[in-house]
């Protein structure tokens, strides 16, 4: 894949010719630093140093065509940008624009590179206008134009009007994670290894020989056979890392595999279950009795009266250790679990709803509430019976 | 309990920290370890998530503070909108640049944005150190534009600067996350205090006068009762100082000496069960608690803010109230049996016995039409009462009172219908 768009960017950029394609890959497969790896490869070769211009326009920060038509102005420092501001309305921008790079023809313009990242947002915008003209412009024969768009969006082909698509050259290189467990394992070897050009020989090779032992250590395969079969991308992979990494002091300059234990024990925490085990008993017994409530009726929203009513129940017929405490107090631990969005309400609050009857869901899972409570400190024990009863008693 | 190291900063800084953050010490030797040296690329973007009152923000500040890290630090809530938060951003950034004006920099869009920030980073007195971006209450960050949240996890891509983006809530990462996907942050998790640590925290701040055994006593009572019901730091805070004044009155009055616990106990417990009721639901302010602690009569009608002893309903808008509240609750085949006064046999059809389970009382007021609450008006009040135009009156101010709530168009054509809005036990109160 490298070859191929090193191909086609030489060919724009040497043979003048205007291309267009799409980099179509998961999130964290490495486009982006495919794309640079093959720009930084292209500027090495002697005949294009100094020829070509690029524009890097993030999708993220064009909102809209206007936006990015100043921005490109602004890269291109044409003749009507004064100091940085841009002024014309946005039809005589992009007239302007197009003049520019309508006028130069093979033999004596620059060749120009057109990065667009997050190319479905662009998609997004009011006409695709701007992909209309930067399409057009590259089958046009004038200045030679490579569009070059990033996208994670299998279906984006389906996202194009039908007039941008027929000028679309349907180039599109595909990046998939389709490596297996043990070219993953060489790669976690490779990103660990320090290169040999390091001034300090002696514990760059201690440390390389520690990180051979590592990938044959069954514990560490383990761990990375865990993260592999969650997510095949790199990126993970690399926050792991970090994580361990970090704990790399002057005491303990060895990455162990007791570090990577923690390190994946971090990255895999159950954040819910940690937001739980804050709550305070009575937070606790809410949750339980919504549990129950949506056992008994099938996952039918509930009501805070519903819920109260059950808290009752329990009060009165099993808890030896829970006092009863008044509504307006248990109104409030509701709220908190209202705020921490462990509840959520169906439809926005109205004015006239009172807050009492207003439905809602619970957003925590049955095993996740029973595993929480097993960590849970100081749980009561009727507390922790009556989460696990079955409801013969109703 | 491990002691923060670091060969960057300085022993005697990490030691001050230290004693500044009790309990939080893992924590912050994590950060440390994540931030790295100062000149040191780290994370994009890190996560904090935690309960409300465990220590994230004041942990972050301490931190950037004590070791005189270059951050900027803006809270999402006061910075509601884009254009705020970016500005406010670039505003606090200028205290690092050499420029000695602080100008209004107008920015709109996060294009702008990048651009004046790679030329505000560029000052000589950042250095290349690491700048540390800190968004407080960031789950309003989802209610802005929807390029916000994915651009600030990026930054340090889209702007190629060293900078770090920290992002602190309560709500989980899970519900964060935009639909496409984005750059996945470190999530790291502050853990909520456990009884002994609020202990121990709580008990630093006890007052000169007393000795330390002594508060530690107060707050083993406090936490007794209010533990169960909430863990929340701020609120123990406040409650414990409310109440201390009133735990040592034994004390200052002579009657018990300092270890006298269960007479101490015996003190204090009904008046922390009131404030459980009043100051702990912010029915009444803490002034007014302190002068009724200061009066030490009765316990008295507190006068709270959801107080039903408030409003005060002219006769007949009491019937009517009770009216409505009967109309709302009950089912309209039951009216018979009630207020008539020779009714019939109750047919029992296969439509109760399906809907058994949900009484009317869970689910909630129906609506009702006008006639059929004048129609219980008439019967419940003993007199006879005429339609005038009274009674229609007070049905309007009720609605503006907010106790009745008038249920679909102004112009329906079988006649307005209401709902009671208020609950049984107001209705219990106001038939008093």
């Amino acid at each position: 894949q490298h070859r191929n768009l090193l191909e086609l960017l030489k060919r724009t950029t040497i043979h003048g010719e205007s291309n267009s394609v799409l980099i179509i890959g998961p999130r964290g497969s490495g486009k982006t630093a495919l794309l640079n790896h093959a720009l930084k490869d292209l500027k090495e070769m002697k005949q294009v140093q100094e020829n070509l211009l690029e524009h890097f326009l993030p999708g993220l920060l064009q909102t809209n065509d206007k936006v990015t038509l100043k921005e490109i102005t602004r890269q291109l420092q044409l003749e009507n940008v004064v100091g940085d501001k841009v002024f014309g309305s946005f039809a005589e921008n992009l007239a302007f624009l197009l003049e520019a790079l309508r006028k130069g023809d093979r033999a004596s313009s620059c060749p120009v590179l057109f990065v667009l990242d997050e190319f479905d947002l662009f998609v997004h915008h009011k006409n695709q206008t701007l992909l209309y003209n930067l399409f057009d412009v590259s089958q046009s024969a004038q200045t030679p134009v490579t569009v070059v768009g990033l996208t994670c969006r299998q279906d984006i082909l389906e996202l194009l009007e039908k007039r941008v698509k027929s000028r679309f050259s349907h180039r599109q290189i595909y990046l998939l994670n389709s490596f297996d467990f043990r070219q993953y394992l060489k790669i976690f070897k490779e990103q660990l290894s320090l290169p040999a050009k390091l001034p300090d020989n002696f514990f760059a090779q201690k440390w390389n020989s520690n990180i051979q032992r590592l990938t044959e250590d069954k514990v560490v395969q383990e761990v990375l056979q865990n993260l592999f079969h969650h997510s095949k991308d790199l990126r993970s992979l690399h926050l792991l890392l970090m994580l361990a990494v970090c704990k790399v002091t002057v005491h303990h300059p060895l990455v162990t595999a007791a570090d990577l234990q923690e390190a994946s024990k971090h990255y895999r925490a159950d954040s819910r279950a940690n937001i739980v085990h804050g709550l305070s008993v009575l937070e606790i017994c809410l949750i339980i009795a919504m549990k129950h409530l949506n056992d008994v009726y099938e996952g039918e929203p509930f009501n805070f009266q519903m819920v109260y009513n059950e808290f009752q129940k329990f009060v009165q017929r099993k808890a030896h250790c829970m006092n009863n405490f008044e509504k307006p107090v248990v109104m409030k631990a509701f709220e908190h679990l209202l705020q921490l969005e462990l509840v959520k309400p169906i439809e926005r609050p109205t004015v006239r709803a009172q807050k009492e009857y207003l439905l809602m869901r619970l957003l925590l899972d049955n095993h996740q509430i029973m595993d929480a409570l097993q960590l849970y400190p100081n749980c009561p024990t009727d507390v922790r019976q009556w989460a696990a009863s079955s409801l013969s008693w109703l | 309990m491990p002691n923060l190291e670091h060969p960057a900063y300085p022993a005697a800084k990490l030691l001050q920290l230290e004693s500044l953050v009790p309990c939080r010490e893992s924590q912050v030797s994590l950060l440390l370890s994540i931030f790295g040296e100062r000149e040191q690329f780290s994370f994009p973007s890190i996560f904090i998530y935690g309960h409300r009152a465990s220590g994230k923000t004041y942990v972050m500040h301490t931190l950037l503070n004590t070791l005189q890290l270059p951050h900027v630090f803006v809270n999402c809530v006061e910075y509601f909108t884009s254009r705020l938060l970016l500005e406010e951003i670039l505003i606090q950034l200028q205290r690092y640049s050499e420029a000695e004006q602080a100008s209004h920099v107008p920015c709109d869009t996060l294009n702008d944005f990048v651009r004046l920030f790679k030329q505000a980073v560029a000052s000589r007195e950042l250095q290349d150190q690491t700048l540390y971006i800190v968004l407080d209450r960031a789950e309003q960050l989802r209610e802005m534009e929807a390029n916000i949240l994915p651009s600030f996890l990026r930054l340090q891509e889209l702007t190629d600067r060293n900078v770090t983006v920290v992002l602190l809530s309560e709500i989980v990462w899970e519900l964060f996350r935009p639909n496409n996907g984005c750059l996945e942050p470190v999530t790291l998790y502050f853990p909520d205090y456990s009884i002994g640590h609020l202990q121990k925290i709580l008990s630093q701040n006890h007052p000169p006068l007393y000795s330390a055994d002594f508060y530690a006593a107060y707050i083993n009572i406090l936490l007794g009762v209010f533990y169960m019901v909430c863990r929340d730091l701020k609120e123990l805070q406040h409650l414990a100082a409310l109440n201390f004044s009133k735990y040592c009155e034994p004390v200052v009055r002579g009657e018990a000496n300092e270890r006298d616990t269960r007479k101490l106990w015996k003190n204090i417990e009904p008046h922390l069960k009131k404030a459980m009721q009043t100051v702990y639901l912010r029915e009444i302010s803490s002034s007014q608690w302190e002068r009724l602690q200061h009066d030490d009569g009765e316990p008295g009608q507190l006068k709270g803010l959801s107080a039903h002893t408030h409003v005060e309903l002219p006769y007949y808008s009491k019937f009517l109230l009770i009216a409505a509240y009967l109309a709302s609750y009950n089912p309209v085949r039951t009216d018979k049996r009630f207020f008539i006064k020779h009714h019939g046999k109750i047919r029992k059809t296969n439509f109760m016995k399906k809907h058994e389970k949900t009484s009317n009382h869970l689910l909630g007021p129906k609506p009702f039409p006008l006639d059929r609450l004048l129609a219980i008006l008439y019967s419940i009040v003993d007199n006879r009462v005429a339609p005038t135009a009274n009674i229609f009156s007070q049905i309007t101010s009720l609605v503006t009172l907010q106790l009745l709530s008038m249920v679909g168009h102004n112009d329906q054509l079988d006649g307005p219908r209401y709902k009671c809005t208020v609950s049984l036990d107001f209705i219990r109160a106001v038939a008093r």
